[in-house]
């Protein structure tokens, strides 16, 4: 399968150069969007942002969902597809205090991504640690890759 | 209170500082979302820094400037290969400028779920007081 790198995983912000990377990997992403790839929901923004990485055994889904309460998470999977809906509540402080700055976002969230192949819906493992949300789907038995042997 | 709740969130690009010191560190640095609030006794800073440990923050008050310093150990193993990619990993940084003066013994920070939640006591005689006005 063919793995499309939507940017290279080492942002170099550092260096003379930092400000041209950072206007290339935009424009790719804007001509990943116009081009409707499969995967061309980068950046989709929509809440949370999410990273998939895959292994032979596994599709890992890492979503940035910091400040909630696990237990209010719906995680979904069904076939290639994996849904994640909850919502992020921030708590009122006292009344009497005053704002300097108010820029942490609060709502519900629902997300649908579709995965290349199918997954295990029912070995899939949560976990949710330091705001992140990391998903384990293993891989459908039958797509998984397999090794063949060549005879001689 | 409950209506403002139900709406859908927006997700919000993370973004990329320049930084006043420059960083010798490899890798991104982001600013993190933060909500600032004070009442007459303390300024409460929250701070969204999703992925980042109790050991990996630095919190630092140096000449009434606050730097929140939070580094995010990537969590891939190495051996997986990437199929979407939305958010980078990197260090939060930012810094704010306090000026009320700040109680430095008595600051407290929690990290919890990603969220940081920092409180700055005023010192005693930087608290606003209610004078009575005494009659005859």
């Amino acid at each position: 399968m063919l793995v499309r790198r939507v940017w290279p995983s080492r942002p170099t912000f550092d260096g003379p150069l930092a400000d041209f990377d950072q206007v290339r990997r935009e424009m790719l992403r804007l001509l990943d969007a116009v081009a409707g790839d499969t995967f061309g929901d980068v950046g989709a923004g929509v809440f949370p942002p999410m990273n998939i990485t895959q292994d032979n055994d596994n599709f890992y889904v890492r979503a940035e969902v910091p400040g909630i309460n696990p237990n209010e998470l719906s995680i979904s999977a069904v076939r290639n597809r994996v849904s994640l809906a909850g919502k992020r509540e921030i708590q009122r402080e006292h009344d009497r205090v005053s704002y300097h700055r108010r820029e942490r976002a609060e709502g519900s969230f629902n997300r649908t991504v579709t995965l290349p192949t199918e997954v295990d819906a029912e070995r899939v493992d949560a976990r949710y640690a330091d705001g992140i949300l990391t998903l384990t789907l293993p891989k459908a038995e039958e797509t998984k890759p397999r090794q063949i042997t060549v005879r001689t | 209170m409950a209506k403002e709740a139900r709406m859908d969130i927006q997700k919000t690009e993370k973004a990329g500082v320049p930084t006043v010191p420059e960083q010798t560190r490899p890798g991104a640095v982001y600013s993190p979302s933060v909500d600032i609030f004070e009442n007459d006794n303390a300024i409460t800073v929250l701070a969204d820094m999703p992925g980042v440990k109790a050991q990996d923050l630095k919190i630092d008050l140096h000449e009434s400037v606050l730097t929140l310093t939070g580094r995010v150990t990537p969590p891939n193993s190495g051996k997986e290969s990437d199929v979407l990619r939305e958010y980078q990993s990197g260090t939060f940084f930012r810094q704010f400028t306090l000026s009320e003066t700040i109680d430095q013994a008595k600051i407290d920070a929690k990290l919890s779920a990603g969220v940081l939640r920092l409180e700055l006591p005023k010192v005693e005689k930087a608290r606003p007081r209610q004078i009575a006005v005494r009659t005859d």
